[in-house]
């Protein structure tokens, strides 16, 4: 299955739902509304045309000043077909329902993703910092972090 | 009456076993492990971040200290990644000098994966073996970019040097001696019954741990699924090599050795195809050191000896890029370890950790 198919397959279970490409940027992916977090992905997971049970990774792109995208990309192991998901989060308040349940993958990626973009995940188990130390302040990978050791490059 | 209760063993960081700096927090009834908690991070060096803060051009060498092991394929998937956002299409030559690398590489890689293997299970002779090749292979690749281990050899829109006759000869001359020692390293261990005691019916991975972590590479292919990116999504030459993708059913340790060691007979077999059908022409692109990437995101895989490592990278147009994240496979690995060492002795933690060839720089980044 293409991902125009994949899409077309989720707007026939959520057809009062505007589901879009994202496509300024990536053909490839879905623009997923936040309250279809985890209903829709558990759909794809469990429909047996789509049947996307692995789970490849998940991650996010901070957009100061009020976006912070969550990307997810699952695949299936049969069909042999991929899709990334685009979850559009507020920047200051970033909550998305944990995925743990549905693939037991997205554990540490979650863990990840609240260490280094602070984006909590209610549901999830055992949400503690990954990479960084425990006592550690602030989320790196955001794009106004601000830390003496890190010097922009000169031009 | 004797008390018993269940106490907490510390694993590492500094472990012989843990090819890095991995920390496996224990609960222990006696001998048997209760719960396995891995820590990571202790390698975090921001690569992530590192990479928002310099050119497209000066990512490549940062890409190498992801898997120190296989440097060229941590290299070319960041490359890859790269040139499809910015729609370049590399030479046909260089195409085939990467195959040639990847495999290379894929070779080096398992034959220290082999030797660091058979020390943890306690046989120190196949380490003396497979380093001896190792080094041979290494060798080579000082001949093409004059590092041993940190390459920064794959470039955007080719290679940084071209790759001379001589040095194909070479590679032919190296299959010629090293591939009638791959059944020389099996009979060290095959029918080895400690070797066998060890290894058969141990660190079983489930279909169904299988797909919801996304485990990749040999270790997939050690449970019976023929998935490999070089077969499902053809990167590179790839499409016009022939090559067949070992398999094994048990999903055991010895299944994952098996699969390992039929994997470095295909690879000398791609390697041998490259040599006759590589063409002439130019190798890399001519290529300003500094330039722009188009606004755009892309996801891009391609299978590392460790299995399926991806790069998902963001442009905002700028000669920067604005986010690069790299999917490791051992990342995914090191995550079994909670559920995989559930009531296994001591010992067969080492043989379980080390037949799934992690690597602790990929994981933390």
């Amino acid at each position: 299955m293409e991902v125009p198919e994949i899409l077309a397959k989720l707007q026939g279970k959520y057809p009062e739902r505007d589901l879009q490409l994202d496509l300024s940027l990536n053909t490839n992916c879905v623009i997923l509304p936040l309250d279809l977090v985890p209903e829709a992905l558990q759909f794809l997971r469990d429909d047996p045309d789509t049947e996307m049970d692995y789970f490849d990774f998940s991650t996010c792109v901070d957009h100061p000043p009020d976006r912070l995208d969550l990307v997810y990309s699952i695949a299936s192991i049969e069909k042999k077909h991929r899709v990334q998901l685009k979850v559009i989060l507020d920047r200051y308040n970033p909550t998305v329902p944990t995925v743990t349940h549905l693939w037991q993958g997205a554990d540490w990626s979650e863990r990840e993703i609240y260490d280094l973009f602070g984006v909590f995940f209610p549901g999830h188990k055992d949400l503690r910092r990954l990479m960084m130390p425990e006592d550690w302040v602030g989320h790196p990978l955001r794009k106004d972090y601000a830390h003496p050791n890190l010097v922009k490059r000169p031009d | 009456m004797l008390r018993t209760e269940e106490f907490e063993l510390n694993m590492g960081p500094q472990h012989p076993s843990t090819h890095g700096v991995l920390r496996m927090l224990l609960k222990m009834d006696g001998e048997r492990v209760v719960d396995c908690d891995p820590v990571v991070g202790y390698l975090h060096r921001s690569i992530e971040k590192m990479a928002e803060n310099r050119t497209f051009t000066q990512v490549i060498p940062v890409t190498d200290r992801l898997d120190y092991c296989t440097s060229m394929t941590s290299n070319y998937v960041y490359v890859l990644a790269v040139e499809k956002l910015a729609d370049l299409t590399p030479p046909p030559r260089a195409e085939y000098i990467r195959v040639i690398m990847t495999e290379l590489n894929r070779i080096a890689s398992h034959l220290l994966w082999y030797g660091t293997f058979c020390l943890e299970i306690g046989a120190t002779t196949p380490f003396l073996y497979s380093f001896r090749d190792r080094e041979k292979v290494l060798d080579l690749f000082e001949a093409a970019c004059g590092a041993r281990l940190l390459y920064n050899y794959v470039r955007v829109g080719g290679v940084s040097r071209d790759l001379s006759p001589r040095f194909l000869e070479r590679i032919v001359e190296f299959l010629d001696y090293w591939e009638p020692l791959i059944p020389e390293y099996e009979q060290l261990l095959d029918e080895n019954p400690i070797f066998y005691n060890r290894t058969k019916n141990v660190g079983i991975v489930s279909q169904e741990m299988i797909r919801s972590y996304g485990v990749s590479g040999p270790n997939i292919r050690a449970a019976g699924l023929a998935r490999d990116v070089r077969r499902d999504d053809p990167f590179a030459a790839y499409k016009e090599l022939e090559f067949d993708i070992p398999t094994e059913a048990e999903s055991d340790v010895f299944a994952r050795y098996r699969v390992r060691m039929r994997e470095m007979r295909e690879s000398a077999k791609i390697l041998r195809q490259c040599v006759k059908k590589i063409p002439g022409g130019a190798f890399a692109l001519p290529l300003n050191y500094r330039f722009k990437v188009p606004a755009g995101e892309t996801y891009v895989h391609i299978e590392s000896p460790r299995g399926d490592i991806g790069c998902f990278l963001v442009s905002d147009g700028s000669d920067i890029p604005y986010r690069c994240k790299f999917r490791g496979p051992s990342f995914i690995h090191i995550q079994l370890f909670k559920k995989l060492l559930e009531g296994v002795l001591i010992p067969d933690i080492m043989a379980i950790c080390a037949s799934f060839d992690i690597v602790l720089p990929e994981t933390d980044r």
